[in-house]
């Protein structure tokens, strides 16, 4: 009987503790993934299989890309180190459930992002890292110049569970053109296949489009059409129900866009800091107090800037000088005639 | 005594709920917190996806339903025709294995160790990849037996123009129910006077000629359409008219019938050498022809050895039909748990849907296979 009170006593006192345990970590206003992450030490990525320019691994595993360096981002800033990123390869099958189920924290990995999407199954898109439209790829000596030329009977290749089917319909039908939708699990397929001239043309994002170009037998015999047939806002997401975590993926994205505006690349960031203009110092943690909204230190700004560059410069890097696309188009500041424009960090 | 044999049951039983139960509140709790619905509302809504080949009416305006029924019956298509020419090729390929010809025998023991040893998913993406490359572009094409065209984009074959099918279907029909009556007259007559009437003679004219009679007289009119070249632009070419087979589907269908037919040939040949010699001699020392002794000796024995395993091949080919994914051919899992459960996110319905398909069809095979066997297993009286 003794026994059993003293057995019930100290579990008493191991309820107690976690308790206050748990009370304690909620007044550091931490997310749980915030802190799922600071204990691994690594940020958990999603990214494609393999796209140039977005998210590519090299020959020795070290991912590169504009998606890519949205991942590297959050890692600067919650861990000190843009390195610390563990990233998963997914097909646009399994990318919303490798979220949902807790498998990876960041989906990065040019998704578009619609609203029965971040409405309707467990996720929530945090910004957009890319303006992008569905256009056609077609074989130069078609000779077809413009989506007008499309005919009846046509065939499609492209690939399966991105909105690009949708769209791919959308405009084939209210074209009243017959066509032939041929879709793969895998874009390594669908190029091959295409490339093999199983296809007619080959359609999906235009950054996509240049990007898989460079994987073909020749590059130079196949042409993208002019027109854009659809919206494609790409962009990072996470997991509904954890809002700090997203509001800290959503403003290291912004940090990035805001530093190429005022100007603050990873060469200048330091000397930055004695800067006058009070909004470049608090972009690289020299006044303010922005970093404790997250729970994280002032100089997690400083650090993304530092160490994965500023907007223009992750776009110059992966997308401009592997000539996928050299000309910024939308994805421009809203200073210099494009569309990207973000809510101030202050 | 009794009390001891329900005990372990019971908790047996207990533990199967309670771990099943775990298991359903776990999921529930943690879609809870995720923020994800359950449920199969999704259906009914539009698809607005298109499907590249379809054995029903179909488009996008359609629901996730219909998607769902194109994708079983394109998974049944390839397996059906899989089934049967897997077990054709299999049983030629096992009696070629046992023939006393050197050349014969060697070819096909060849066969058999090198597809059968060899990943599916590889043979598949060499007969669509390696095979699809080697095909010459539409306007190249040459005529295949006189009015058919096999290019990059699909076997093209003239297709048949059916006036009146109803009335040639329900021909069909009759025929088959006078040739079931035409045999039991002959096997009642066997028994009874033991004089044998031609069955199959009488059985094949029926089939063709009760038709034949039905087109003569006018009931019902045939004719083809056949497949023409068509420019899109100024290089690239399709036909038009006809009936048109996607590369996709032969590939897959290519790839597991030749994979599975090695295995129903290995089970072939051990039914045949499973039978004794002496069965053989036996039956052939009392007068019956080399015909009937295979017919009526060998073959109802060496079938008792062989359905079984060759159910089990049957289930492969059914299930591996499921890689159709990887070259675009829209069966069940490339359309439903492929691109449905991506537009509509509901991972843990669909693909609970489509292992419960998958179930049913395996059951539905079994089931067939097991009543099949059963009527030829030693009815032991």
């Amino acid at each position: 009987m003794k026994k059993t009170i003293k057995n019930l006593f100290s579990m008493f006192a191991v309820i107690a503790m976690v308790f206050a345990f748990s009370t304690e970590v909620m007044a550091a206003k931490k997310s749980k993934t915030l802190k799922n992450t600071q204990k691994k030490g690594f940020v958990r990525c999603g990214v494609s299989q393999g796209l140039p320019g977005f998210s590519n691994a090299d020959a020795s595993g070290n991912w590169t890309g504009l998606d890519v360096d949205v991942c590297r981002a959050v890692a600067a800033a919650v861990l000190g180190d843009s390195g610390k990123v563990k990233f998963t390869p997914l097909s646009a099958k399994e990318r919303f459930t490798a979220l949902t189920s807790g498998e990876i924290d960041i989906l990065s990995r040019n998704t578009t992002w619609t609203l029965s999407r971040d409405a309707d199954i467990g996720l929530t898109f945090v910004g957009v890292n890319f303006y992008d439209g569905q256009g056609f790829m077609v074989r130069k000596d078609s000779g077809i110049t413009s989506v007008n030329d499309f005919k009846n009977g046509i065939s499609a290749c492209t690939n399966i569970g991105t909105t690009t089917e949708l769209n791919m319909r959308d405009f084939f039908t209210s074209r009243g053109i017959s066509y032939e939708p041929v879709a793969f699990e895998k874009a390594d397929e669908v190029v091959a296949a295409y490339d093999a001239g199983r296809c007619d043309t080959y359609t999906t994002d235009k950054s996509g489009l240049a990007a898989q170009r460079t994987k073909m037998k020749d590059p130079t015999a196949h042409i993208v059409l002019p027109e854009t047939i659809s919206k494609e806002p790409l962009g990072p997401v996470v997991r509904q129900g954890d809002s700090v975590w997203e509001d800290l993926v959503r403003w290291s994205l912004y940090v990035m866009i805001e530093a190429e505006e005022y100007g603050i690349t990873s060469a200048n960031a330091d000397s930055m800091k004695t800067s006058e203009n009070p909004q470049i110092k608090r972009l690289v943690g020299a006044e303010g107090e922005l970093g404790a909204a997250f729970g994280l230190d002032n100089e997690w700004s400083l650090r993304i800037i530092k160490q994965v560059g500023n907007y223009g410069e992750s776009y110059k890097r992966n997308i401009a000088d592997t000539g996928i696309l050299p000309d910024r188009g939308p994805n421009q500041l809203w200073t210099k005639g494009g569309i990207l424009y973000v809510a101030p960090a202050r | 005594m009794k009390r001891n044999k329900i005990l372990p049951q019971a908790i047996t039983l207990l533990f199967i709920v309670l771990i099943f139960g775990f298991f359903t509140m776990n999921a529930q709790i943690n879609m809870e917190n995720r923020g994800i619905e359950f449920g199969f509302g999704f259906l009914k809504q539009e698809a607005s996806f298109d499907i590249q080949f379809s054995l029903i009416d179909y488009d996008g305006s359609h629901s996730y339903a219909r998607a769902y029924l194109v994708g079983l019956l394109n998974t049944l298509l390839v397996a059906f025709i899989g089934i049967i020419l897997s077990t054709l090729l299999g049983i030629v390929v096992g009696v070629a294995r046992l023939s006393p010809n050197y050349l014969i025998k060697k070819t096909a023991a060849f066969y058999v160790e090198f597809f059968r040893n060899i990943p599916l998913l590889l043979q598949i993406f060499f007969w669509y990849f390696a095979a699809l490359r080697a095909l010459p572009m539409p306007e190249d094409a040459n005529l295949l037996l006189g009015s058919s065209f096999m290019t990059i984009k699909g076997l093209y074959t003239p297709a048949p123009v059916w006036e009146n099918f109803d009335i040639f279907f329900t021909t069909l029909i009759l025929a088959l129910i006078l040739i079931f009556f035409v045999n039991r007259y002959a096997k009642k007559k066997q028994e009874e006077e033991g004089k044998q009437l031609p069955k199959f003679l009488i059985s094949l004219s029926i089939f063709i000629g009760l038709p034949l009679l039905t087109f003569l007289a006018g009931g019902f009119d045939l004719s083809f359409s056949f497949p023409e070249l068509k420019q899109l632009a100024k290089t690239s070419y399709t036909y038009e008219g006809g009936m048109g087979i996607p590369p996709e589907l032969i590939a897959l269908t290519l790839a597991l019938t030749l994979y599975t037919a090695t295995f129903i040939a290995e089970n072939v040949r051990a039914g045949i050498q499973g039978i004794g010699k002496g069965q053989k001699e036996a039956a052939a020392s009392i007068g019956l022809t080399p015909g009937q002794v295979l017919k009526l000796v060998i073959m109802p024995q060496a079938l008792r050895i062989i359905i079984p395993p060759t159910t089990n091949q049957y289930l492969n080919l059914t299930k591996n039909s499921s890689l159709a994914a990887a070259i675009a051919y829209p069966d069940l899992v490339l359309v439903f748990a492929g691109t449905a459960m991506m537009q509509t996110g509901r991972a843990i319905e669909i693909v609970a849907i489509t292992m419960a398909t998958y179930l049913s069809i395996s059951l539905a095979i079994s089931l067939l296979m097991n009543w099949y066997n059963k009527s030829i297993a030693i009815k032991e009286k």
